[in-house]
């Protein structure tokens, strides 16, 4: 495709926004210690960081949500101050998150105009509405969606394009994408980069932030890189390369992070025989005591689906699992906690934790669910349980909503210890977890993968996986792709759960 | 241009979809009441009577009338992902301000309406206000006002209170051929609220409210200014419900809108028409066939002769299915 740079702002690179020493502290925690950062007109500019490097509070400071406890936001040369995300946008700042904020139910032309629908005679100018979105979505090249479709029937890639192009109808000219692909399917990945390069085509500033390397060295021109909230570097892309940039954002021997393996694999705890269902298919495979078995895959390919169906939200309706060698049907999560097996869900706040519940009632809810007559022994145990998982709290009476990430991790896996499970599944368990709780949570599944507990751990963040499993399994497409040993690199993961050559 | 385009669908692999019939819980609708309508003919024909005839169709069209009213300014409360449980008392109240004000005399029946409709506006107001300022929960806040009016009726009220001049009386009975004029009036309304909801920017931001505040809000949405004008206008209209009746009994009645129950009654027409009770989508239209099928239902047990509690059961079942097959719809679509 031949790159036209429309703007003037591609030849002559003039910041249009520029954010100067920005500090933030929380409770007297500094999240960001003078940051720098500025974005071009026709650039794509990555920002990368470890989860809890600042990235997302830099976001939100970009975005109006945050006020800056120091440092200036300069935009097209002028200084400015954002009370509300409302003045963010309307100096053409737009953050496009994770989580849509889209309509389900209203078309798309709906959500395009929503909050500034044009009115013709007393009515909202439907025509008026469907043309613009039109024009954008073909000014982005996107004529696959129709402006009068429902939200609900698009894919989630094209709800992305749908909340970009709200962005654009409100004039936004920079555009802020936070972890853009985390949503999205593999081959969605490739229509992204192809729509991201046409933004900065037309003279879109683009803040890319994402941990994947591969994206950030694929579009981005310079790259921003944060570490423990402070800025470390800014360099054109060119001039760097993968490993560079890792030691940068890590700054540190990743070891370090990840405690030995130090345990002994026993007896087969469970194991798959061409188990399948709607989602998965054929899987064999076998996890045993004191072993921590990794599930690495693409987002939707099947990994989580591995989790759901032995914890039987959705069953394995072929094949035969069996619990240590006895063959055992897990019909539902009750029959699953019955049999000993835990799941620490990758939406901790929806699926894990009760919020306004206390800490205490957290911990002990699967046991109250699970077993009867043990309500006498509940107080004894539980300071030990939460001691034993180093749960940060002000009392077990403190509401779970209140505590950070990390140690809302901690109470989640506290209540699965609280039954004593033979078998844990952990899906994204440090997932918006700072650096120091991830260690804390790495070393605890390892102390409990050698006192024999058999963990399958779901991760999309591969040092994670790399650095903790004794095994990898690589799930593509709903099928095992393949099984790697501990200590595999990332591109050989990468290249199973793509199905592409490591070259790719 | 076109040849970029070309490159872009084909590299997405999917050409735009054909557009499809859908069958939105609106024609479920429609369609139910036809069949409600065949088997009801069968079974009153059965028991030796016309389910359709000229006072069939009159009878229909009369319960639902009210009902009608009141239900269209649910609905509106109900899009925006609110709730109204004061209509009932404030059916009555309007019902006694309206008859009381005009007394008799055929030049206050305009001011009587304004009034009973100027009082409506205000409760309206304050259901609206309860809920966006005070922040409380639209179940409570208009349980707490229904309460209030309850006591305030309680207190000063005994029974039918005003009179109706003959003049006014005439909207409660008169019609063309068997098509009661009410009716036409309350569909007429219905059209204006179904335009309202779909054509108008508050009527948009209704249904961006209900769909989720928080992405309304966002988006500039006014979100509390939409939830104060859904509430004053279901609020007109269970007033202008009360008018009505008053015209219809000649006088106010301060339970005629509780002992027809038209707080929940009104609440099961909305979702029994496909309106999420958690509000974002739905319509009028849905709501119209929805009172259509409870008024139907009680004309066929009229004409069967069944006692009322059975009557109450079969409405219980229906509401309970329409409700689960919306919910199936919903899941359905939303693993596709």
């Amino acid at each position: 495709m031949a790159v036209t740079h429309a703007t003037p702002g591609a030849e002559h690179p003039v910041a249009v926004v520029r954010l100067e020493g920005i500090e933030k502290s929380f409770f007297g925690v500094p999240v960001l210690r003078g940051v720098d950062l500025s974005l071009r007109a026709g650039e794509v500019h990555a920002l990368v960081g470890e989860n809890g490097a600042g990235k997302s509070t830099l976001l939100k400071v970009l975005a109006g949500v945050h006020r800056p406890d120091a440092g200036r936001i300069v935009v097209r040369d002028e200084e400015v101050s954002f009370a509300a995300p409302r003045d963010a946008q309307a100096a053409g700042i737009a953050i496009i998150h994770q989580e849509f904020t889209l309509l389900e139910h209203r078309t798309v032309a709906e959500n395009v105009f929503l909050g500034r629908e044009p009115v013709r005679r007393g009515q909202v100018d439907r025509r008026a509405m469907e043309t613009e979105t039109r024009r954008l979505l073909d000014w982005l090249g996107e004529d696959g969606i129709e402006p009068g479709t429902e939200v609900a029937r698009l894919s989630v890639a094209r709800k992305q394009v749908v909340e970009i192009v709200k962005a654009l109808s409100a004039d936004a000219t920079v555009l802020a994408m936070d972890e853009p692909t985390a949503a999205l399917a593999d081959n969605e990945v490739e229509l992204l980069y192809g729509l991201v390069r046409r933004l900065r085509d037309r003279g879109i500033a683009i803040l890319y932030v994402s941990h994947r390397m591969r994206e950030v060295f694929d579009l981005s021109e310079r790259i921003t890189v944060l570490k423990d909230g402070a800025f470390v570097t800014c360099a054109p892309t060119a001039d760097l390369d993968t490993d560079q940039v890792v030691r940068h954002m890590v700054g540190r021997p990743l070891e370090a992070l990840y405690p030995e393996r130090t345990g002994v694999p026993g007896a087969v705890r469970i194991a798959l025989r061409g188990a399948g269902n709607e989602r998965v298919r054929n899987l064999t495979f076998d996890v045993r005591t004191g072993e921590i078995v990794g599930v690495a895959g693409l987002q939707g390919s099947g990994r989580s689906a591995i989790a759901r169906a032995i914890w039987g939200v959705e069953p394995f309706t072929t094949g035969t699992v069996e619990l240590d060698g006895v063959p055992t049907r897990l019909t539902g999560p009750r029959t699953a906690v019955r049999k000993g097996i835990g799941y620490v869900t990758e939406d901790r706040k929806g699926e894990g934790l009760a919020l306004r519940q206390s800490v205490r009632d957290n911990t002990l809810l699967v046991r109250r669910a699970a077993c009867r007559g043990a309500e006498a022994r509940h107080k004894a145990d539980l300071a030990r349980l939460l001691g034993s998982v180093a749960v940060v709290a002000r009392s077990p009476h403190q509401e779970v909503r209140y505590l950070s990430g990390g140690n809302q991790q901690k109470v989640v896996l506290g209540k699965w210890l609280a039954v004593r499970p033979r078998v844990l599944i952990v899906d994204e368990p440090t997932r918006g977890v700072d650096v120091g709780a991830k260690q804390a949570l790495y070393r605890l599944l390892r102390e409990l993968a050698d006192d024999g507990m058999a963990i399958l751990m779901i991760s999309s963040e591969l040092p994670e996986l790399i650095g903790m499993s004794d095994r990898i399994l690589v799930m593509r497409e709903g099928a095992l792709a393949g099984e790697l040993p501990a200590g595999a690199d990332e591109e050989t993961v990468m290249a199973l759960a793509t199905g592409h050559g490591a070259a790719a | 241009m076109s040849a970029v385009r070309e490159q872009v669908r084909r590299r997405s692999g999917a050409p735009a979809r054909a557009r499809t019939f859908v069958i939105t819980p609106v024609v479920v609708v429609y369609l139910a009441l036809a069949v409600l309508l065949v088997i009801g003919s069968v079974l009153v024909g059965l028991h030796g009577g016309v389910l359709l005839d000229h006072g069939g169709v009159l009878n229909i069209l009369t319960r639902g009338t009210v009902l009608g009213l009141v239900a269209i300014g649910q609905t509106l409360v109900i899009v925006t992902g609110s709730l109204d449980l004061s209509v009932a008392y404030l059916v009555g109240l309007c019902s006694l301000v309206a008859a009381e004000t005009m007394a008799g005399s055929t030049a206050m029946i305009v001011p009587g309406v304004l009034a009973a409709l100027a009082v409506a506006a205000v409760v309206g107001l304050v259901n609206g206000l309860v809920i966006t300022v005070l922040k409380a929960n639209a179940f409570i806040a208009t349980l707490g006002v229904a309460l209030v009016l309850r006591g305030y009726l309680e207190h000063n009220y005994t029974g039918p209170a005003g009179t109706v001049p003959r003049a006014f009386q005439h909207i409660g009975y008169d019609r063309i051929g068997p098509v009661p004029v009410a009716a036409l009036l309350m569909l007429l309304l219905a059209a204006a609220a179904w335009w309202y909801l779909r054509r108008t920017r508050t009527g948009y931001h209704m249904y961006a409210v209900g769909g989720d505040v928080d992405v309304a809000r966002l988006s500039g949405v006014r979100t509390g200014r939409t939830i104060v004008t859904a509430h004053v206008l279901c609020a007109v209209m269970a007033g202008l419900a009360g008018v009505f009746l008053a015209g219809r009994l000649g006088s106010g009645a301060p339970y005629v809108g509780t002992d027809a129950g038209y707080d929940l009654e009104s609440i099961a027409a909305v979702v029994l028409g496909g309106t999420a009770l958690a509000g974002g989508r739905g319509g009028v239209a849905g709501t119209i066939g929805g009172v259509l099928i409870l008024s139907t239902l009680d004309t066929i047990f009229d004409d069967l002769e069944l006692d009322s509690f059975f009557k109450d059961v079969v409405r219980g079942v229906v509401l309970i299915a329409a409700v689960a097959l919306y919910a199936r719809r919903r899941t359905a679509g939303r693993s596709a």
